[in-house]
């Protein structure tokens, strides 16, 4: 069956393509359109930034390196050349950019211009913060920025409305000896699974683009979970929140910001937009890398993996789920359905901190998530858990155990803190050596207790 | 040259803000790049096998795995090459393909054509090489403790530092560490070879050097120059490591175009990018001075050791940049300031805007602070008592006398429109209050010189045409890189014809219209193709005056060029009409132009002379805070007022004055290059290797350029150089973070904090000075 887009207001058949092309090789190889580039091939650079706008209408800016061409079924593609004609005016934001001198040496800023396009369209108010996210997943190393944020800035224009068409779905798209299935159903998924058991899950394919877009490599089978409706669920009921394992970061935030603010903060520093427009919690979480950011969140929200196989569902708590080095609980044929986070009760102190190189768009060094539970300035209950700080997320016994039962003052904050050298020992390498994890764990402790005190003083650098 | 009152009649004279000339065609995608130039059919693409290891000899090598996959169209070793296998930039014997000895990880070994780029990285994992490995040298120290150098050691000494040390009534030593830093141009190195008639070959090559290239080429191929054509419209970003490094690239395209009679692409992914081409170079400084009770330094010793890499490439150059740099604004009396270009297994680093120059200041600045800390004085007060001044401190430990000195007047200037000593009271007040968060503020001048230090390179060609229909066409040496160099040249030409810069056509630089150019680089660009294009078009305006004279029966000296016509008396022409009768008259529309920089020398032996034509000066203050619990730190405000002389667009001044400084942040703060013990570069990627993003440039960032301050040298219509001298700027960052350290402890210690200042560096830092400060928590 082949797959059905729009191109820059054209609609595409696809048939002819291998399913693991990327969607940068199809649009500047097959399609011939070189205004989009390859920067980096591992989605950190965004020159091959495009903007999709999805069947319900919203607009999303997402890397095209990582994206394979059967995961353009039913979108609407807009790429740099779409978004002017050689004779016609140029778009508004391709304007400010001339008008700001916001282009050097150009090779960033199709990227740029799209990842802004996107952010134009989804009619938010353009402030540095909004700016600043909205770019976090592109690189300059021209301009230093300031001509491009103020590019953003000047940027006036509504939203088009295009209501995008509806195009049939295709659920098995193959090309040679190699699959792409997309199935609609979960008991199609599992069947599925069942049925080709070497064939590779993909949600939004982040992790697993890589090995296309980097790797070069074909996949042979893909399972798509990117169109079950049942994976597609954000769903909020007495107590709990559930998230389809195929809810997008960009998806989940809503629901996460009136949960857990922290671990909501947190998720917008997990890549870019164009990665979190893709990117689901299922993919980190069955990833199950000791440095994804979610992970150690979820552990300390006591939040509980849904998993359906053939013989059905079972229910894994998270902090059993990563059982080592990128291994996780799922037995070949069960695939992960949904996640579901209990609902901090309000007087709950619940913290998510990421330390990394750089602010934006950076993979942890240490990742530190603490629910505290306390009650007459005693600490009643403590979940700890960290990233980055062993082969696989993990709780911090030693620490939880010097803080519940504890009086919640400064004392027990930095006994607490190193109390964390007895739980783990990790690893040096290029994102930080062992004694910075260390140290920068059993602080984080520290920042924890002040940030818990309303009237103490700022302790992070981006507040001020 | 022209006067300001015509300038302002014409559209697009020099001293305006005009937009870079690909504006548009960058925001549309239109822009060409050579990977986005039209495939020839037949077109065959290129992969590289590398060595896996950092020293070994190559037992064997099997080929013919690789050879027998379909689609494969060569796979070449160094035993191939029909010519030379050697592209070194200065001194000799640095091959393209290993020779029998591979020298770092990630060292070239075979280059491989096929149908398709999958087709050969596939090819590329078949072959099989097997080595003996050897014991490497990976790092700077090893390297000096061997004495094992690419190249001699450099030395430049005035007077008697030893005795100037230990005469002065204070002494100190220290050490102190800057790291290297990748290029990260957005566009990674390609080259596109297309075989012509006769083995002649056409390269398109993404490079800042096209004569290097061509000679690059042409020794690879073993033929003579002429056979040879490199052209380049434009790359997507440069930054010094498109200099040298490129030619590698654009030989092994024309290599393996050649073997196969079929144009062949050689594009490397990032990761081949950033694991085979080179970088800034680390350095390792160590230092002892003398100086008197205000901190005035009467003698000075500084050892640069810089890690060259495999080869020696242009590090020479780069150290003699790093110890022209080492007094920055500081007169040096008695000095001796030695280099050694380190040989390690490691690849080769290059050239890197500022050339060495930021590195020798990493050095000059961390002595000021040393002596500030000493004294328990204000580091801002060594600063002043150690400016080049009028006298007997006017000249540099080279030899060069400061005749343009502006560093009091800049830093005054600053100091005051920002309220200085308001801010440092803010920021220790702030500190007083803050156990957690700590501030730090720094300001430092900059002088830069310009020139490239060996006075060969210091001149440039141009080709101009005028059409009969008054357009007009201009080619010179000078590349592309996004620096707007192409727009400022056309501006010079449009003010010299005084015509409309509509008129002007910017063309591809190729070197079969402007021979034996210099690299564009050493921020030389508009100083000298802007020079060679204006003699150029001076030459064809002064013929086009004669005609007019004639036809209007004037005076030469009647004949004025004004608004896009000629002007005599109450006549007038339009610039097309003359063009037209210039023909008619049977006079030359076309004129090459050459420029070279006047009153320039170097003595190689002595290390002293007058290497640049002048000096470029700036200011910066910057302000960061720091998380002494994690050591996460940003810049808060960063507050800049540079000088461009009388700048020929500040608009693109503006842009490259601030792109420089996040660039240079970047090099001290975030960006980190980590070698495993095995000598692997492990942060190759975008995803591992941290370049800043929009949100680490300083919230308030002001950038002012210095007002009337032409060129005291008569540059090219009075402007001053802008590629580097900005970079240098963004060590008040790097500075003002110690500064943040220092108050941790305070201010009672000095900092063990090299660059790069990351947040681990930083913590770490933090947690040694409160343990010499015996501050536990
Ligand atoms: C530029 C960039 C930046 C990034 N930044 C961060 C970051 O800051 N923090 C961070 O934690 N991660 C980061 N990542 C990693 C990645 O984006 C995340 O791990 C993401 O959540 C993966 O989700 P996905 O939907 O894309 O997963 P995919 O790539 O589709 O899949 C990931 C893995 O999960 C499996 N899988 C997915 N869904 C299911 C399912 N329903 N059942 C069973 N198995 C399943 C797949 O088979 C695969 O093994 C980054 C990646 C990139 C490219
Ligand atoms: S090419 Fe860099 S993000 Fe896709
Ligand atoms: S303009 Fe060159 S990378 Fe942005």
């Amino acid at each position: 069956m082949p797959v059905r887009f729009q191109l820059n207001g054209i609609l595409i058949e696809e048939s002819e393509v291998p399913p693991s092309m990327t969607v940068l090789d199809y649009l500047r190889e097959s399609e011939g359109l070189k205004g989009t580039k390859e920067g980096c091939a591992e989605g950190d650079c965004g020159a091959c930034t495009i903007a999709v706008q999805l069947p319900q209408g919203n607009v999303e800016a997402v890397n095209s390196c990582l994206m394979l061409v059967p995961q353009l079924d039913g979108l609407s593609v807009t790429t740099v050349e779409g978004l002017s004609q050689p004779d016609s005016p140029l778009h508004p934001v391709q304007r400010a950019f001339v008008d700001n001198h916001a282009a050097q040496c150009g090779f960033c800023t199709p990227g740029f211009v799209m990842a802004l396009f996107a952010f134009e369209q989804s009619g938010e108010a353009a402030t540095a913060e909004t700016v600043h996210e909205a770019i976090a997943g592109n690189l300059c190393r021209c301009t230093g920025y300031r001509p491009i944020v103020d590019a953003a800035m000047s940027v006036d224009c509504v939203p088009e409305k295009h209501v995008p068409p509806a195009l049939e779905h295709s659920s098995h798209y193959t090309d040679g000896d190699e699959d792409f299935f997309a199935p609609t159903t979960l008991t199609e998924l599992v069947k599925l699974r069942l049925e080709h058991p070497n064939a590779y899950v993909y949600a939004g394919g982040t992790d697993l683009g890589m090995r296309a877009s980097k790797d070069r490599e074909s996949y042979g089978r893909v399972i798509s979970t990117s169109h079950v409706s049942e994976l597609k669920r954000v769903e909020q009921s007495d107590g709990s929140v559930t998230l389809g394992a195929a809810v997008t970061y960009t998806d989940a935030l809503p629901v996460l910001d009136e949960i857990a603010p922290s671990f909501a903060e947190l998720v917008r520093r997990i890549g870019s937009r164009q990665i979190r427009n893709l990117g689901t919690i299922g993919g980190n979480v069955c990833n199950a890398s000791p440095i994804g950011d979610t992970p150690p969140c979820l552990i300390a929200l006591n939040a509980v993996m849904i998993v359906h196989g053939p013989k059905g569902q079972r229910e894994i708590p998270a902090e059993e789920f990563f059982i080592d080095y990128r291994k996780t609980a799922l037995n070949p044929d069960e695939i992960l359905e949904a996640l579901r986070i209990p609902l901090p009760q309000p007087d709950m102190l619940f913290r998510a901190y990421k330390i990394s190189k750089r602010f934006d768009q950076d993979i942890s060094a240490v990742v530190g998530a603490f629910a505290l539970e306390v009650e007459d300035g005693m600490v009643k209950s403590a979940r700890v858990a960290f990233g980055g700080m062993a082969a696989t997320p993990a709780r911090a016994n030693a620490c939880e155990n010097a803080l519940i039962g504890k009086p919640w003052v400064f004392e027990t904050a930095i006994a607490a803190g190193t109390a964390i050298s007895g739980d783990f020992t990790p690893l040096t390498d290029f994102r930080a050596s062992e004694d910075y994890r260390m140290r920068v764990a059993s602080n984080l402790l520290r920042r924890l207790y002040h940030d818990s005190d309303e009237n103490d003083f700022v302790t992070e650098v981006m507040s001020l | 040259m022209s006067t300001a009152r015509q300038m302002d009649q014409i559209k697009g004279g020099v001293h305006t803000d005009v937009r870079h000339d690909s504006a548009v065609n960058h925001v549309t995608g239109r822009s060409v790049f050579i990977d986005d130039m039209p495939n020839v059919p037949g077109t065959l693409h290129g992969a590289l096998v590398k060595s896996p290891h950092a020293h070994a000899v190559i037992k064997s090598i099997d080929l013919n795995a690789a050879r027998e996959l379909t689609g494969v169209h060569a796979v070449l070793v160094a035993d191939d090459i029909p010519g030379r296998n050697d592209v070194a930039p200065i001194f000799e014997d640095e091959p393209i393909l290993a020779k029998g000895l591979v020298e770092y990880i990630g060292h070239p070994i075979a280059a491989i054509a096929a149908d398709s780029m999958d087709i050969a990285r596939a090819a590329a994992s078949m072959v099989v090489v097997e080595y003996e490995e050897l014991e490497p040298v990976l790092t700077i120290d090893e390297a000096l403790e061997r004495e094992s150098y690419t190249s001699p050691p450099q030395i430049m000494r005035r007077g008697d530092s030893a005795r100037g040390i230990s005469d002065a009534p204070h002494q100190i030593s220290g050490e102190v560490r800057c790291g290297g830093q990748d290029h990260f141009y957005l566009e990674s190195h390609i080259a596109l070879a297309v075989p012509q008639e006769d083995r002649d070959m056409l390269v398109y090559s993404s490079t800042q050097h096209p004569t290097e290239v061509q000679h690059g080429v042409a020794t690879v191929l073993g033929l003579p120059v002429n056979a040879v054509t490199t052209e380049i419209r434009r790359m997507g970003g440069g930054f010094g490591g498109k200099e040298s490094q490129s030619t590698i690239i654009a030989a092994l395209a024309a290599l393996m175009a050649d073997k196969t009679r079929q144009p062949v692409k050689l594009r490397l992914a990032r990761d081949d990018d950033m694991v085979i081409t080179g970088k800034r170079h680390d350095f390792l400084f160590r230092y002892e001075v003398g100086f008197d009770d205000t901190g005035r330094i009467e003698g000075i010793d500084i050892l640069m050791a810089s890690r060259a890499g495999n080869v020696a490439d242009l590090s020479s150059s780069v150290l003699v940049r790093a110890l022209c740099h080492g007094d920055n604004a500081y007169y040096l009396p008695n000095a001796h300031i030695h280099g050694y270009p380190c040989k390690t297994n490691t690849v080769s680093n290059t050239g890197f805007r500022g050339f060495g120059g930021p590195q020798g200041m990493v050095a000059i600045e961390t002595v000021i602070d040393h002596i500030a800390q000493d004294l328990g004085t204000d580091s801002d007060d060594v600063r002043r008592a150690n400016y080049y001044d009028t006298g007997d401190r006017d000249t540099t430990h080279y030899g060069q006398k400061v005749t343009d000195n502006i560093i009091t007047e800049i830093v005054d200037s600053l100091s005051r429109e920002i309220d200085y000593p308001a801010r440092k009271a803010a920021v220790a007040a702030f500190n007083q209050e803050n156990t957690i968060l700590k501030k730090g503020i720094a300001l430092m001048p900059v002088k830069f010189g310009i020139s490239f230090n060996l006075p060969t390179l210091n001149q440039a060609g141009a080709l101009v045409h005028v059409y009969t229909d008054g357009s007009v066409h201009l080619n010179h040496g000078g590349t592309e890189m996004g620096q707007g160099l192409y727009i400022k040249v056309a501006q010079v030409v449009a003010s010299t014809f005084q015509i409309d810069i509509d008129n002007v056509k910017i063309s591809s630089t190729n070197t079969a219209k402007v021979p034996n150019t210099s690299a564009t680089a050493a921020s030389s660009g508009s100083d000298l193709n802007g020079m060679a294009a204006h003699d150029a078009a001076t030459q064809i305006r002064d013929r086009m005056a004669g005609v007019a004279a004639e036809h209007f029966e004037v005076d030469e000296s009647e004949i004025e060029f004004r608004n896009n016509r000629i002007y005599a008396r109450n006549d007038s022409l339009s610039f097309a009409e003359l063009a037209q009768l210039t023909w008619e008259h049977r006079v030359s529309l076309s004129a090459t132009g050459f420029y070279s920089t006047p009153d320039i020398s170097w003595d190689d032996e002595t290390m002293t002379g007058r290497p640049f034509y002048y000096f470029s000066y700036g200011a910066c203050v910057s302000e960061v805070v720091i998380d002494t619990l994690t050591g996460e730190n940003r810049v808060l405000r960063s507050d800049i007022l540079q000088d461009c002389g009388r700048s020929l667009n500040p608009a693109i001044d503006l842009g490259q004055i601030e792109g420089a400084f996040v660039q240079g942040m970047g090099w001290l703060t975030m960006e980190e290059l980590w070698w495993d013990e095995k000598g692997a570069l492990r942060t190759h990627g975008p995803s591992t290797y941290k370049i800043p993003g929009s949100r680490d440039v300083p919230p308030e960032f002001n950038v002012h350029i210095l007002e009337d301050a032409p060129n005291r040298e008569p540059t090219i219509f009075r402007s001053k150089a802008i590629g580097e001298p900005p970079l240098m700027l963004a060590l008040s960052v790097w500075l003002a973070l110690r500064d943040a350290v220092a108050s941790v402890g305070g201010h009672g210690h000095l900092p063990n904090l090299d660059a790069p200042a990351t947040a681990e560096a930083v913590l770490m830092a933090v947690a040694d000075i409160q343990e010499r400060a015996g501050d536990g928590t």
